[in-house]
């Protein structure tokens, strides 16, 4: 089964807390001991980056099985082992983490001062559990690595994070723990059912139709508030607000797609019923999203928030395409999550920028900064356009897929969604032009140099994966492609066999 | 016959009177030294229940399975570590005489002959052999009003509890005709279930174990024991009693009760859930960290008590493992509850901890370990310590309890995360003194298991899979 002959997964999984003990170990003097915290923790995700080229290039478009599958006995007697794997689904969130992590550490070397050994120690371990997550073949591992997330992403929001820090970190601690603990309660009725945490064991167990409803709505109480969706989304934007640049990164690149990966990888597979049922319910609490925040998005007067609310939108777009259930609506989900990750995490770290020079996330502090920073007020604009759904730029193919597989199922319910798409134009376009255009109206602000050479290397990336998804997206929906005509088969044959027990 | 098989507490109690003996002759203070003995006797002990032989003895009193070697272990393990965290403290404090020591140990004796009773009245004499040395040493600080208030709360209430039991033991004799826990088992074993006067007596059981285990509604006496108590006695009370005590309430209530489950069930239903809630709400308005940690201990009991409530073999696993889990939690924490020192003097506010995790990262750190497996984040071993009860509640088909399991975990994550936060986040009011090595110790050591639990849970959960079903059957 596994294609490389090593451990990969579980490598790409615990490399980083390796590279986090080795950083624990640093000691000396404080200059020396933040600049060789810095490295290592540098080394060791590009590393961590570069193993995991290996599963995107060794990775079997054709099948819709797990691959690169590990088996290790855990707790044999609970039916519960160390089971990694990959298919078409998640393999790309595997990527999309260990892209993201190196870029953050770049992105934080100089943004941060104080205490920078136990950050790139946070950021390693967070490495570790986002990685974890996504390669989970087992629930009870998997609800491991989603809580595991929890631990240093309080202490990353609280430690480094803006003026009301405490507030945040606590509000998204609780907020999330209390959506987790309900799923895991979903959980244990699973295991007490099928006997087994095994997931794909589970794929082909089926539920009994009273239950589903039941653990459905647990499991919607954790993914909900990770998507976010409406209306627990209020963590998010006091999270995204007074996280460091980095944090918020990571927050809205891989984070938020933790919910949407669940509802993909459990709540459509496990329980099919259920989730024919309430799609209703979820297009309605999406469309609510798609729309309100983003006229909430409209009215903020800090950028962050700003592009927080709009992670919202984005986000309503992803739920409505998974629960479309057809092959343009689920790919296309997937692709806005892809999308989503590398632009609003470019967003975040174009706002990062400007702050680390101003010290203010204020639109009103800024005006005109095109014509002081013209590299960078084109890669704002770059990004900008990108979060619009300029076509040629990668969210506009899955927002795209998403509207089309939406009006098969509804065309209001894609009207609704392609509201995102005008509402989006307005906001960011308003953000841009009081941000970057107009008259300097601050004398301070014309000594704003440029992007730095650091600066650049953390924007050329993201700049070239950007247009690659947007000019060839085959080469991502390829991925997918298959595993999801799989899940909407095996979605499609439970209903019918439903339906034939019905009658 | 029964003189060898109950060797373990032979030899613990020949041990204390040896160290007792041999004590009272120096002129100077011999604390360190008997405190090694004990902790080498302790260590001894534990090597013998480890090969201690399964049966009954004394006539049926006293009882050996895979159960009550489990839980002595845990006992022993309290002990010897309660009193590690005790060498330091009361040589600051001045408290170094060498009967501390001795106490602890004739205390967790009596813990042991609970854990291994199979009568009623071994039962209590346990119980009492438990109690009367906690009174002495929850006031053994006697020149401190708070510690002698503590101290004599603890032997009014502890009174009333032993009272309890004794009446409930009564009445249990007068309608079932024995105090033996093997015949009121054949006794039960109709189809009519207990009778009304029976199941009093049985309130009266749970009532007093409740109160030793400090489950509400009998925890009141909780925090200011906890409070007043030198610290060392304070993590010492929320160990070994507490496994003994549990021990024993589990023995009593699912061994020759167990077939009138459905009787009792209720009362312990209630019992679990008001300790959670109260663990949970409550303690989100202290500032005195020993008294957070009263809280937490009662609703750590809850979570315990799921457990028993749910009266089914996955359920007594849970029980055991949680309780393994949490004396190894607790000692870590108490290890840096003991260490807060600010300038010689022993500090105890939450507020005291700010700025730790500048001032001493590595101490800070265990602490947050400890937190937050309190509170039970995965990948933290106190995760799983939930997870086993909160599967066996959601097995026997307990909604409303795991329901109230689940929540209740949530909002206790909020006082725990208060510390975290404490350390982390807030501006230190000035460096704690440094922790003594033996402390340091202990604190790595603990917060070595609860972070690599994860990796090798299979041998745990096979021994209390293994003592459960010794109870079981």
């Amino acid at each position: 089964m596994n294609a490389v002959g090593f451990p990969l997964l579980s490598l790409l999984t615990f490399l980083p807390l390796v590279g986090a003990a080795i950083t624990m170990s640093v000691r000396g003097e404080d200059a020396v001991v933040a600049r060789n915290a810095r490295w290592i923790a540098l080394w060791t995700s590009l590393g961590v980056f570069l193993l995991s080229l290996i599963l995107w290039a060794r990775f079997d478009r054709g099948t819709a099985e797990f691959q690169f599958v590990e088996r290790v006995s855990w707790l044999p007697e609970f039916g519960v082992g160390y089971h990694m794997g990959v298919d078409g689904i998640s393999v790309l969130f595997v990527l999309l983490s260990t892209a993201l992590t190196p870029i953050c550490i770049l992105a934080s070397w100089e943004a941060i001062t104080a205490r920078v050994r136990e950050y790139m120690v946070a950021f390693l371990v967070l490495e570790t559990m986002m990685v974890g997550m996504f390669a989970a073949l087992d629930m009870l591992v998997f609800y491991v690595f989603f809580e595991g997330v929890l631990i240093p992403m309080f202490l990353i929001i609280g430690v480094w994070g803006g003026a009301r820090r405490v507030y945040a970190a606590y509000k998204f601690f609780l907020y999330t723990l209390l959506g987790s603990v309900l799923m895991l309660l979903a959980i244990l009725y699973l295991w007490r059912e099928a006997g087994t945490t095994d997931i794909p064991t589970l794929h082909r167990h089926a539920v009994p139709i009273a239950a589903q409803a039941w653990i459905f709505f647990a499991f919607l109480a954790s993914f909900a508030v990770k998507v976010p969706m409406w209306p627990v989304h209020t963590w998010l934007p006091d999270a995204h607000v007074e996280a460091p640049t980095a944090g918020s990164v990571i927050l809205a690149g891989v984070l938020l797609k933790m919910g949407a990966y669940g509802f993909i990888r459990f709540s459509l597979p496990i329980l099919p019923e259920a989730s024919a049922q309430f799609a209703p319910l979820i297009f309605v609490l999406s469309v609510v999203a798609v729309a309100y925040t983003s006229l909430v998005a409209l009215a903020q007067e800090d950028m962050k928030k700003l592009i927080a609310y709009s992670s919202v939108a984005h986000m309503g777009i992803v739920t409505i395409g998974i629960f479309t259930f057809n092959q343009q609506g689920l790919s296309g989900a997937l692709f806005t999550m892809l999308a989503h990750g590398v632009v609003s995490g470019a967003l975040f770290l174009c706002v990062g920028v400007l702050y680390d020079r101003v010290h203010s996330r204020e639109i009103a502090r800024y005006g005109g900064i095109a014509g002081i920073m013209p590299s960078y007020g084109l890669v704002f604009l770059f990004f900008t356009m990108a979060s619009v759904g300029l076509p040629g730029l990668a969210n506009f193919v899955g927002e795209f897929l998403v509207i089309v597989g939406a009006w098969k199922v509804n065309p209001w319910v894609a009207a609704g969604a392609a509201l995102s798409m005008i509402l989006g134009a307005c906001y960011m376009l308003l953000l841009y032009r009081r941000v970057a255009f107009g008259r300097v109206t601050r004398e301070d602000l014309r000594a704003l140099l440029d992007l730095s050479p650091r600066e650049y290397a953390v924007f050329v990336p993201l700049v070239l994966v950007t247009l690659w998804m947007g000019v060839y997206p085959q080469s991502f929906l390829d991925v997918f492609e298959t595993s999801v005509a799989a899940l909407i088969q095996r979605h499609e044959a439970a209903l019918s066999a439903a339906r034939l027990a019905g009658l | 016959m029964s003189w060898t098989l109950a060797l373990p507490e032979l030899v613990l109690a020949v041990a204390g009177l040896l160290i007792l003996a041999v004590g009272v002759f120096p002129k100077r203070d011999t604390f360190f030294p008997a405190s090694m003995a004990v902790i080498g006797a302790l260590l001894l002990t534990a090597v013998l229940v480890l090969g201690q032989e399964e049966g009954t003895a004394f006539g049926g009193q006293y009882v050996s399975d895979s159960f009550s070697s489990f839980m002595k272990l845990l006992t022993i393990l309290g002990g010897a570590l309660g009193l590690l965290l005790a060498l330091d403290w009361n040589e600051k404090e001045g408290l170094d005489r060498f009967e501390f020591s001795v106490l602890v140990l004739y205390a967790t004796l009596g813990g042991m002959v609970m854990v291994s009773a199979n009568d009623l009245m071994a039962t209590y004499l346990g119980l009492e052999l438990l109690s009367l040395p906690l009174y002495v040493i929850a006031a053994f600080n006697r020149d401190d009003a708070r510690s002698s208030e503590a101290g004599l709360k603890y032997f009014v209430l502890g009174a009333l509890a032993s009272g309890l039991l004794l009446y409930g033991a009564s009445l249990i004799y007068g309608f079932a005709g024995s105090t033996n826990f093997d015949r009121l088992a054949e006794a039960l074993d109709t189809a009519q279930g207990a009778s009304p006067g029976l199941v009093v007596g049985i309130v009266f059981v749970i009532a007093a174990l409740a109160f030793k285990v400090s489950a509400v509604p009998f925890h009141m006496w909780t925090p200011d024991v906890y409070e007043g108590a030198p610290t060392p006695v304070t993590a010492f009370f929320a160990m070994a009693p507490k496994v003994a005590a549990i021990a024993l309430l589990a023995r009593v209530l699912l061994g020759p009760f167990g077939d009138v489950a459905a009787q009792w069930q209720q009362v312990m239903l209630l019992v679990s859930m008001g300790s959670m809630l109260l663990g949970a709400f409550a303690a989100i308005g202290q500032r005195n960290i020993k008294r957070l940690m009263a809280y937490s201990s009662i609703g750590h009991v809850g979570y315990a008590l799921m457990g028993v409530a749910v009266a089914s073999d996955e359920g007594l696993r849970g029980l055991l493992v949680y309780m393994a889990i949490y004396i190894v939690m607790n000692v870590g924490t108490f290890a840096v509850i003991v260490a807060m020192r600010r300038g010689g003097r022993a500090v105890e506010q939450v507020d005291d901890l700010a700025g730790l995790g500048r001032h001493d990262p590595a101490m800070a750190m265990w602490m947050a370990v400890f937190m937050f497996s309190m509170a039970g984040i995965p990948p933290l071993a106190g995760f799983f310590g939930k997870l086993y009860v909160f599967l066996a509640a959601v097995q026997g088909g307990f909604w409303v309890l795991a329901t109230v399991g689940v929540l209740t975990s949530v909002v206790s994550a909020y006082y725990y995360l208060r510390i975290v936060k404490v350390m982390y986040f807030d501006q230190g009011a000035g460096a704690l003194d440094r922790a003594p090595a033996s402390l340091s110790v202990v604190m790595a050591g603990t917060g070595l298991f609860n972070l690599l639990f994860i990796l090798w849970p299979a041998p745990m959960l096979a021994a209390a899979g293994a003592a459960a079903a010794a109870l079981l059957t």
